[in-house]
């Protein structure tokens, strides 16, 4: 299946990602060479199999419900590029 | 000071006071310094390590010192280390420092173990060679021109190198047991969810796993103890009990394993012949041990990779969208709004082959492809794992190599993606299957590289797993 200009704009805006022309001729080519690679599991009869969607061995594992400290304010906006003294900062949304 | 073969030896050099931590640290933190070329090292915490050594040296000397007193530690840039800094080689987290200890680093220091540095890895463990990362390529400390393998390079050379004594990384399809067969040592990728992924930057959720690299078995038999069991900051993690695998080491092996060896994987086009060698070498003296080898037949061995890199980049794109340049890490300069300010960021900020499985993840995930792709590789995956078991139940272990080649030459495969995702191609299976796996050393090829050797395991079977490759690393 080949990848186009089309399809990968879509996906990449998506992915929230945006490439020049030179980056998107790459991409375009080594995703179409992976893609047409993975299709080789269409020769895999799965008739009747069940998709496989946990590999974990626990099965609702619950806990109480308890309060418990959690990061605090000031920890959780340290790493923030952009804050002021009690939110993130991002570019105005609304006019 | 010499180079010490075990952790073992260690600590019985440290009780009888021939050696202090202090000596320990002091010695890798040379090493460290010597050996700076090969980039194993994104950052080394020299003040705090002695500071550490120093206090641990009291404790050995009060007698209240933990397991891992004396135990030299490096961790893969996936794990959180309160105050550290921790950006899975990308330059989309610049700048961040973790808040908070994963689990296994946890584990660790209420071991008493010293953690010395942070290790260069491919960007967000996306990588076979160590190539990817945003700060260089790692250098395989027995040839400087060829690459240590990855994601995991960094630990992997480090352990090589002497830099630390043991290295935490983590293996999503091969991240630990590719370098350590690159490096020539021992890689244990355990079951999943035998240690919790609290504080392990997220990949693929379903196949990653933390694993432990080291000169050999006993050492990461006892590490492995520490870190393995229930945490109640992770819902997958398992809650079965977590054997004394050090101790079990000293058992009697049994006298004979059923061992399978995969047909196949015998005839693989590209398997080095060297290797091919080098493993029916090994069987040989298995079977002179008195243990049975059968070679069987797996059907799905060229299926296996596809389903994996569906599956995994499936996961990867999801994981990765927390990475929008709003709450930490990178934010480009050129945002004017705010859907700039996440597509600038992540494009900015993410390497092309983070970008590439982001985009590939997304497009399998997406509504018109879901189906074809995405459940098919699930169901795919139930086969394998089922099949795989079907063989651990008749077999005690599946043995295989763990790479086609030896260590590749820097820049050899960067140009095209598949051949480089090749060299996954006989890791990958115990991740999808989701049992353990190991690499042990298993000799060189002609130019003195090293060859590994992988066993394969049921689910938790970690005991059996590490005694019999601790056999297999004294079978001459």
């Amino acid at each position: 299946m080949k990848i186009d200009r089309t399809l990968l704009d879509k996906i990449a805006h998506l992915s929230r990602l945006e490439f020049d022309e030179k980056d998107a001729e790459k991409m375009m080519k080594d995703m179409t060479a992976i893609v047409d690679w993975v299709e080789k599991l269409k020769e895999v009869n799965t008739d009747g199999v069940e998709p496989l969607t946990t590999m974990s061995h626990e099965i609702n594992m619950l806990r109480e419900d308890e309060v418990k400290p959690h990061l605090d304010h000031e920890a959780a906006l340290l790493n923030a590029p952009k804050k002021d003294d009690v939110y993130f900062r991002v570019p105005k949304v609304l006019e | 000071m010499r180079t010490y073969a075990t952790f073992r030896e260690i600590q019985h050099d440290l009780q009888r006071g021939a050696l202090t931590c202090q000596d320990l640290v002091r010695h890798h933190l040379s090493n460290i310094e010597k050996k700076s070329h090969l980039n194993a090292f994104l950052s080394v915490f020299p003040e705090e390590a002695l500071e550490r050594a120093s206090l641990i040296d009291q404790k050995i000397k009060n007698g209240t010192a933990g397991k891992l007193a004396g135990l030299v530690v490096g961790i893969k840039d996936v794990l959180a280390y309160t105050g550290h800094p921790l950006q899975a080689s990308s330059k989309i987290l610049n700048g961040f420092i973790s808040q908070f200890n994963a689990t296994a680093v946890q584990r660790l220091l209420d071991a008493d173990a010293i953690i010395i540095g942070r290790q260069n890895c491919d960007e967000f463990a996306m990588g076979s060679s160590n190539e990817s990362s945003a700060f260089g390529p790692v250098l395989n400390d027995a040839d400087n021109t060829r690459v240590p393998g990855g994601s995991s390079g960094g630990s992997a050379v480090a352990v090589q190198a002497d830099l630390c004594q043991i290295s935490l990384g983590s293996d999503t399809g091969g991240s630990v047991r590719q370098p350590a067969a690159f490096c020539g040592l021992v890689g244990l990728k355990p079951t999943y969810s035998r240690i919790s992924r609290y504080g392990l930057i997220a990949y693929g959720s379903s196949f990653d796993c933390i694993g432990i690299f080291a000169k050999c078995v006993e050492d990461v038999a006892v590490v492995l103890e520490v870190i393995a069991g229930a945490d109640d900051e992770d819902s997958t993690v398992s809650r079965l009990p977590v054997p004394q695998y050090a101790e079990e080491l000293s058992r009697t092996l049994s006298k004979s394993y059923k061992v399978a060896y995969v047909r196949e994987i015998d005839d693989a086009e590209g398997l080095q012949p060297e290797i091919r060698d080098a493993i029916q070498r090994k069987l040989d003296h298995i079977k002179n041990a008195g243990h049975s080898v059968d070679v069987i037949d797996f059907p799905l061995q060229e299926y296996v990779l596809p389903t994996y890199y569906i599956l995994a980049t499936a996961e990867a794109s999801s994981n990765l969208s927390r990475y929008d340049g709003v709450r930490y890490g990178y934010r480009s300069p050129q945002t004017t709004d705010l859907q700039s300010l996440y597509k600038k960021s992540r494009s900015e900020g993410f390497g092309k082959e983070v970008q590439k499985r982001i985009l590939l993840g997304t497009f399998v995930l997406s509504a018109s492809y879901y189906d074809a792709y995405y459940t098919k590789a699930q169901k795919v995956r139930r086969l394998i794992r089922e099949k795989t078991k079907d063989i651990l139940k008749q077999y005690d272990f599946i043995v295989m190599p763990i790479t086609p080649t030896t260590a590749f030459k820097i820049g050899t495969h960067t140009d095209n993606p598949l051949e480089m995702y090749l060299a996954d191609l006989f890791s990958v299976q115990a991740n999808v299957a989701g049992v353990p796996a190991i690499a042990v050393p298993c000799g060189e090829d002609k130019l003195g590289l090293p060859i590994g050797l992988q066993v394969i395991a049921d689910d938790f079977q970690e005991s059996k797993l590490l005694h019999f490759s601790d056999a297999l690393t004294k079978m001459n």
